[in-house]
């Protein structure tokens, strides 16, 4: 009885290496996934467009204008003596926002009294708006020195000290592409034997369907592995991701989530009727619901409940709580114990389902 | 029909099935012997396939039984499955795969000891002449080398009751004529076999035959008592012009039944009419012929005639 198991085992095997342009598809279209999505999603902002209208003309207006041109964040303009029509300079794309410094902004300062400077925003893209308004409070407070009010709120950041985004997003995208990548994999594997005709010949014989679903699984663990460590070398050279943790938990995490990717590919795999069907199927039941309702991009908490609800049966869910967890913050094992017995039990689930939904007739 | 000489391996009692309102298989009871090859014969959508497949539990069954030694086939499809050689009408193995990991991939599958499958391995290796091209892949077999390796494949852990779907279809004649060798050699070794087959010259080779259509077996014997079931005087015309002479024939209302056979046309006549009206009426029209007489019917013939009787029953 063992020995079908391992029949299936071998066979499949010979199916992974034997095919080289899929082989080379599987072990380079991961890593074409990172560079292209790591350097696309990348909310770093540099080179705002700022237009700085200096009504003053003193030495105090300039010492403001340098301090926002010593920073990578703002690309500065000075427009001396003041701009005529905001409106038009956001429309024309000329800038995305514009500080303006009165003409006595030198003489209130001498007279110790408040200067009221306008920062005017182009808030169509209103997370940035935020940041640029964050970004010019800060520069002007630092300006101002130690004449600020009576307390100032100091915050620390923690665990990506220069706030990229990098290492927030690239661990996400490791999820994301390790589920859609071993979900592909499998996805085909028994709908492919179904159209060539394999299946017939194979199921009249003893073999029973967790040997064939096991048998295929197994061998595309190691692929969906590698696949897996490749793209996280690739995220730590390129994106600098730091590893905070064990590399060890992160390996042995990874390779409970590659089982649910395969699985869930396994399941889509025993009931689609056709190739074709398997693979689109895949795609929309991994790539939406990760990139959506995980937390990849938008935390969970501010999803609407219903959200919240599904996002909890979503295997990237808790792996990017996982990976996060150890390569940022350097969670160990008795943090994660609970997302890793999760995506566990949904490998057991997973397969279980995939052996119930395997057909033994041919209708 | 049952034979008391045999005992009965593969049985199908008023079997029926359907896909959604196309009935595939109505009514059908037949049984296999021990150590014969019988012939399911028949033009495809006969409903052949759906026989097949059900007797090796491939399909669900809805109406009637099947056996298999004597166990329900509904019941245990594990056993039949276990026991069985079944190839399908289809190339089924793997065409990444060589000659040689096929033949192994299936004797692991059905845990056949890896001693025992080497050399079973070789024993097919000489019934199928494939031994040269065991390292070869299996897509890139000929037709008729793609049959051998699938029959092979399938008889590797030996059973003893092998079904095989249309395996010479779209086969060379000459590898045709050594499938049928290996066959015959499967059933001196005492291997029962139920094959199925759209050529009607085939049926001669089997042992009995059940000619298939519309679903139906419409008769079932040794092919030469088939044969004498006949039940009128069969003549035969060979001709340069077959389609001229069918049309002459049918239109001069002398023949009972007529239809081409090869070369020529196949007729039986009306009654009180004479073969000389038929000779009157194609020299009438300028036909020639280079044979007129009676002939032996064949299977094909009574098939044709069958078929007359049953084709409009629904």
């Amino acid at each position: 009885m063992k020995k079908s198991l391992a029949a299936v085992f071998r066979k499949e095997l010979i199916h992974i290496f034997r095919d080289k342009q899929s082989l080379f598809m599987v072990l380079t279209m991961p890593l074409m996934m990172l560079l292209l999505y790591g350097y696309a999603i990348n909310l770093d902002m540099r080179g705002i467009e700022i237009t700085v209208s200096d009504r003053s003309l003193s030495p105090r207006s300039g010492e403001l204008i340098r301090h926002l041109e010593a920073t990578e964040f703002f690309h500065v303009t000075v427009a001396g003596g003041g701009v005529s029509d905001v409106g038009d300079l956001f429309r024309s794309r000329r800038a995305q926002c514009v500080l303006e410094i009165p003409g006595d902004y030198a003489d209130l300062l001498a007279a110790g009294k408040t200067a009221p400077l306008l920062l005017a925003i182009d808030a169509s893209d209103p997370n940035g708006a935020n940041f640029i308004g964050n970004y010019v409070a800060r520069v002007v407070s630092l300006s101002f020195g130690e004449r600020q009010g009576l307390f100032a709120l100091e915050p620390r950041i923690f665990y990506n000290p220069d706030m990229r985004s990098a290492p927030f997003f690239v661990p996400g995208l490791i999820a994301l592409i390790l589920l859609l990548i071993c979900a592909l994999l499998t996805s085909i594997a028994i709908v492919r034997e179904k159209e060539t005709g394999s299946m017939e010949q194979l199921l009249v014989s003893p073999v029973r369907p967790w040997q064939i679903i096991l048998g295929k699984v197994l061998p595309y663990t190691f692929l969906g592995f590698l696949d897996g460590l490749m793209i996280l070398g690739a995220g730590r050279l390129l994106f600098r991701i730091p590893v905070e943790g064990s590399l060890l938990l992160v390996m042995a995490m990874m390779l409970i989530y590659v089982v649910t990717g395969l699985s869930l590919g396994m399941l889509v795999s025993t009931i689609a009727s056709t190739q074709a069907v398997a693979m689109l199927a895949t795609v929309s039941l991994t790539v939406l619901p990760s990139m959506l309702m995980s937390g990849f991009i938008f935390p969970v908490s501010s999803m609407p409940p219903l959200f919240q609800l599904v996002s909890r049966i979503i295997p990237a869910t808790y792996f990017l709580e996982i990976i996060r967890g150890i390569l940022l913050k350097g969670n160990s094992l008795a943090d994660l114990y609970r997302p890793g017995g999760i995506l566990l039990g949904l490998d057991g689930i997973l397969i279980l389902l995939s052996i119930r939904a395997f057909r033994i007739r041919l209708e | 029909m049952c034979n008391s000489r045999g005992e009965v391996v593969l049985e199908a009692r008023n079997f029926s099935r359907s896909y959604g309102e196309v009935k595939a298989v109505r009514e059908v009871s037949f049984s296999v012997l021990r150590g014969e090859i019988f012939g399911l014969i028949g033009p495809d959508g006969g409903g052949k396939t759906t026989l097949l497949r059900s007797l090796v539990s491939l399909l669900s069954i809805e109406k009637g039984e099947l056996f298999f030694e004597g166990r329900s086939v509904a019941r245990e499809p594990e056993l039949v499955r276990r026991r069985i050689g079944y190839m399908p009408q289809r190339f089924s193995l793997y065409q990444d795969l060589t000659v040689e990991e096929n033949l192994r991939f299936f004797g692991d599958l059905f845990d056949v000891d890896r001693k025992e499958a080497e050399g079973r391995i070789e024993e097919l290796y000489g019934f199928s002449g494939l031994k040269p091209f065991s390292r070869r892949r299996a897509g890139a077999l000929s037709g008729g080398m793609k049959q051998k390796l699938a029959l092979s494949c399938m008889l590797v852990h030996s059973p003893r009751v092998i079904v095989l779907d249309e395996p010479t279809f779209g086969v060379d004649p000459v590898s045709r004529s050594e499938f049928w060798q290996i066959l015959f050699r499967l059933r001196e070794g005492g291997t029962t076999i139920l094959v199925s087959t759209a050529y009607m010259d085939e049926a001669g080779l089997c042992d009995r035959v059940g000619l298939m259509y519309g679903g139906r077996i419409l008769a079932s014997d040794a092919p030469e008592l088939l044969n004498s079931r006949f039940p009128r005087d069969l003549y035969g015309i060979r001709t340069g012009q077959p389609h001229l002479v069918l049309d002459a024939l049918e239109e001069s209302r002398l023949c009972g039944d007529c239809h081409l056979f090869g070369e020529g046309v196949h007729l039986t006549l009306e009654e009180n009419r004479s073969p000389g009206e038929v000779e009157a009426c194609l020299r009438e029209r300028n036909l020639g012929w280079t044979f007129f007489g009676p002939v032996k019917p064949g299977i094909e013939d009574l098939f044709l005639l069958l078929m007359k009787g049953e084709g409009h029953g629904d």
